[in-house]
């Protein structure tokens, strides 16, 4: 852990010009402006390669597989000159006891240094046997890791609130990794919510944290602001046509032609925080409302139960008493909603009113 | 015990050393497989385990039909959209719901870059390290892995000798730091490793070019599906409307200027498969030739529900242009139909499954399905239910179902599918099949094995990539005959739809054949199943002591280490295994949970 970033990448055969360039477009990437380069240059020449270890739950690998789509940095760069990747079940070499031997040595080498990666969640249904590591229960691979890790990043929906496999009525009993027994209090965890998160985030996330060695800033719910804090309704590009009361009525028609607002097919982007309609996706290239379809709210909390994708927002109404996450999401989405609906019927008014003095 | 001869005819012989792999890695989800060695080191007896599972088909119940798909398609994320695409057309099936023919343009398009991204990360990332030894690679004179890049594959760009000094430099700077990452406790030096330095400098060079060339592929989803992994599907057709040169075309889906980005990306997907892909699975599989193990079930029974339609609707087998049939017995020349609606040909069995059947000497079709967990372990159980030691396959011992297609265990996947095209005549398949064993100088009984499984996989990309082409090439000929329609919005209400409806979706997933049984009551889902690829490939034994593909494989191999399992992988992962997928299927036996109501 002596070596430096720079050092490495040096030693990997990257020049001082190509390296500047990455810490031009990391900067940017975070949205630091140029200013912040010869800064992170400067603690990449400095810091040393963090171990990581990248645990598999209960998933689908959606966020391992947008994690290789980053078109900035390179998933190769991340993985040979940035992190040492040192477990990761879906691309390491090694197989059966000599991965399992990985992660004992990691503990041993780098006791309470290295960041525990996790995809997907631990069930604890089933005496945890609904994912089975090593003859053992998930659950304890996970706890084991996570007792002497120095932080945990909670990739996508499944590690951050339990997604799709803990929708009702979640029969496996699958928890998201804050809620997991057995895992220390005064770990750090950052969530990093999505099904899957945008790649860029990811590799943003890490290199935030290689970069200025410490988490960047968290709201309340653990997110990252610099990603998380915003709805994807306040910077979509549709949000003219919402304001105008401009909308798709349905798919396909003269209003889809013309990328009119998708609210009343049911648009989840008022209630969704995320960094969709700003960071975009896949290289900036584009994101759902730009290709036509509703936000479905995939990183949100129980987004799965909270109606159909393709109701309007007003409709997802009377959350039952029972679950108190539930509530306050549905409350709130029900609040947001109600004035948007308000909203979009006095845009409609107002419209319908131009359209008639026009006549 | 000890020699027992199953009825689909294979010699297990349990008396050897029980060898362990738990975790399989490079594969998506979880898996474990143990196997008894002779004396010689020969595979006797092999047991797969899938050691995960979801529940998805319970969650499904009593949703709206029209989200089934976003549900499914979290079944897996490597594989991601198939689900998805299966899920849109069993409720289309269900409802009776026809899609435009630029819907079905594009779906296509989707379908068939994933096919192409699905085998080349599996081919670069997940398989090529059984194969390709990258500590080998610092000694290769870069001069010559010049000049062999220039012999294999001439038209590719990147090819000097610097371009490989320059690769090989940051590969020993990185070996030397001592910091592995990925590569860390590797077989590498294990015999069974056989290419020449040069050789695996030009592969670990390609592992990293095709690690920055996939994101590429998947960009054409992003287009039509606004990001990917996990784009937006929409029963009835796609959501990206089409709007070429009318009044704000610009801020439309689909305009002049992303008709332009898939076509570009669809040319470099092809150039990129058939410059580095396919002539490096030449360049390897040629000093691997000798290695014809792994055939299993390849050369008896095989099954393919065909995918790709032609036109818009027909999912008939003439208007697939993947194929479809089933081969069983051994009997290669006599292609069977497939009916998914026939309650006598796909059904589930569970005797050596984590579920429970009232009656479980009985398979069910998956309209009928019923699902019920069950996790026992059986009395020869070495270990104990939360530290398994060594499994009892003579009972329960997996999470994944047994299916038969008429009582026999199936293949599914690339090579199932290019053995049944080849069989039914399919002319490109032929040619690809015929010039690739004429490449290499080997018999057609060559592609039942590992290796053809590899070999059939790296040719069906290619083949897909340029299908790409052909369905871009069609979508714009139909808009330039004026229609631009994209999705069909008449039955989307579900105020329209009968009281009591059932279908059936099917694709042609990456690793194999795919299909979703919908039942629909009250415009609720009623009871939703999947049987999908790994289900097949990975199944565990049934009641007459069937075996299944993943199993069938591995019998016979000799491994040059009991304690290196690369042999082992590398059959394994020629069916390249999905465990999230196959393992979703899950019953209500969990703790009773506040209900939450939403209405």
């Amino acid at each position: 852990m002596t070596e430096t970033f720079y050092d490495v990448m040096r030693r990997q055969g990257i020049t001082r010009r190509s390296f500047l360039k990455f810490c031009s477009l990391t900067a940017a990437a975070l949205g630091l402006g140029p200013s912040f380069a010869p800064r992170i240059a400067e603690a990449m020449e400095t810091k040393p390669r963090i171990p990581v270890l990248w645990l598999h739950g209960l998933e689908c690998t959606c966020c391992s597989e947008s994690f290789i789509r980053s078109a900035h940095p390179l998933a190769k760069d991340v993985i040979l000159s940035m992190i040492s990747l040192d477990y990761d079940d879906t691309i390491m070499a090694a197989a059966g006891h000599q991965a399992e031997a990985i992660i004992e040595e990691t503990i041993e080498k780098y006791d309470g240094q290295y960041i525990l990666a996790c995809e997907g969640n631990p069930p604890l249904n089933q005496e945890g046997m609904s994912c089975i590591i090593a003859g053992r229960p998930y659950l304890e691979q996970l706890q084991h890791a996570a007792n002497h890790c120095k932080a945990i990043i909670s990739w996508g929906s499944c590690a951050s609130w339990g997604c799709v496999q803990a929708a009702r009525p979640n029969p496996t009993q699958a928890v998201p990794i804050h809620k997991a027994p057995g895992i220390p209090g005064d770990k750090p965890i950052i969530k990093v919510p999505g099904c899957p998160p945008i790649a860029e985030v990811m590799t943003a996330v890490i290199t935030y944290l290689v970069t200025f060695e410490r988490f960047p800033e968290l709201d309340r719910q653990g997110r990252p602001k610099m990603f998380y804090s915003q709805r994807i309704h306040d910077k979509c590009y549709r949000r003219p046509h919402f304001d105008a009361g401009q909308f798709v009525e349905q798919f396909d028609d003269e209003g889809a032609k013309k990328g009119y607002c998708l609210y009343k097919v049911g648009c989840k982007g008022p209630t969704t925080y995320n960094a969709c309609s700003t960071v975009r996706w896949n290289g900036g290239l584009s994101f759902p409302i730009q290709a036509g379809h509703p936000c479905i709210g995939c990183s949100e909390d129980g987004f799965w139960d909270k109606g159909s994708f393709y109701d309007r927002l007003t409709n997802v109404n009377g959350f039952g008493v029972e679950a108190d996450a539930d509530k306050i999401g549905g409350t709130a989405a029900l609040v947001v909603g109600a004035a948007a609906a308000a909203h979009a019927a006095a845009s409609a008014v107002k419209r319908a009113r131009q359209k008639g003095g026009d006549e | 015990m000890a020699t027992l001869r199953t009825p689909n005819g294979f010699d297990l012989d349990t008396t050897g050393k029980r060898v362990v792999v738990d975790p399989v890695t490079r594969i998506e989800g979880h898996m474990r497989c143990e196997v008894n060695v002779d004396e010689d080191n020969v595979i006797r007896n092999a047991v797969s385990t899938g050691t995960m599972w979801r529940g998805l088909e319970v969650i499904l119940k009593g949703r709206d039909p029209r989200d089934a798909w976003a549900f499914t398609q979290r079944i897996c994320g490597v594989c991601t959209g198939t689900h998805a695409l299966t899920s849109v057309r069993a409720v289309e099936d269900a409802l009776g719901i026809d899609i435009p023919e630029n819907a079905n343009s594009i779906r296509n398009i989707m379908q068939l870059s994933l096919q192409v991204h699905d085998h080349l990360v599996h081919f670069y990332h997940l398989h090529a390290l059984d194969w390709v030894n990258p500590v080998n690679a610092l000694k290769a004179d870069p001069k010559a892995t010049s000049a062999l890049q220039q012999q294999v594959a001439p038209r590719h760009a990147k090819s000097s000798p610097g371009y490989f000094r320059d690769i090989q430099n940051r590969l020993k700077k990185f070996v030397e730091s001592g910091q592995l990452g990925p590569f860390k406790n590797g077989y590498w030096t294990n015999p069974a490793y056989l290419l020449p330095p040069e050789a695996d400098l030009m592969a670990v060079t390609h592992y990293l070019e095709a690690l920055d060339f996939q994101k590429e592929i998947m960009t054409t989803r992003t287009v039509f599906g606004g990001k990917d992994t996990h784009p937006n599907w929409l029963v009835g057709g796609v959501p990206c409307a089409i709007n070429i040169d009318g009044a704000q075309a610009a801020g439309a889906p689909i305009n002049m200027d992303r008709l332009n980005y898939v076509s570009s990306v669809i040319d470099r997907t092809i150039e990129f498969i058939e410059n580095v892909y396919i002539p490096d699975l030449i360049a390897i599989a040629g000093f691997y030739k000798g290695w014809l193990y792994g055939g299993g079930l390849s050369s008896q029974s095989l099954l393919s529900y065909g995918d790709i339609p032609d036109r818009a609707n027909d999912y008939s087998a003439e208007n697939l242009l993947m194929p479809r049939g089933a081969i069983v017995d051994g009997k290669l020349t006599d292609v069977h139909e497939v009916d998914l609606r026939d309650p006598e040909q796909v059904q589930e069995f569970v005797p050596h499954s984590w579920y429970k059947y009232a009656d479980e000497a009985k398979g069910l079709h998956p309209w009928d399905g019923v699902t019920e967990p069950n996790y026992e372990l059986g009395p020869n159980l070495i270990g104990t239910s939360t530290n398994i030691v060594n499994i009892d396959e003579n009972a329960k011992y997996s999470w994944i179902k047994a299916p038969r297609w008429r009582g026999h265990a199936m293949e599914v996947g690339p090579l199932a599918r290019y053995v049944i095209g080849y069989m039914q005549g399919h002319e490109e398949i032929k040619d690809q099949v015929d010039s690739t064993l004429s490449a290499l100088d080997v018999p057609i009984d060559a592609l039942f094995s590992t290796l053809g499984r590899t070999a059939a996989r790296g040719l069906e990309a290619q083949w897909a990539a340029r299908k790409q082409r052909y369905f871009m090439d069609k979508m714009i000929a139909n808009i330039k005959a004026g229609d631009t329609s994209t999705a069909n919005p008449e039955k989307f209400d579900p105020s329209t739809w009968p009281t009591e409806v059932k279908g059936v979706g099917f694709t042609e997933a990456p690793r194999g054949a795919l299909a979703h049984w919908i039942k629909i009551k009250d415009t609720k889902i009623d009871n939703y199943q999947c049987v999908v690829p790994t289900t097949w490939n990975g199944s565990p034994r049934d009641n007459d002591g069937n075996i299944g593909a993943f199993e069938a494989s591995l019998l016979n191999t000799k491994v040059e280490r009991a304690e290196e399992p690369v042999e082992i992988l590398r059959t394994l992962h020629s069916f390249d295994p999905c465990l999230a997928c196959s393992t979703h299927v899950m019953g209500p036996g969990g703790e009773e949970l506040a209900e939450i109501k939403v209405r």
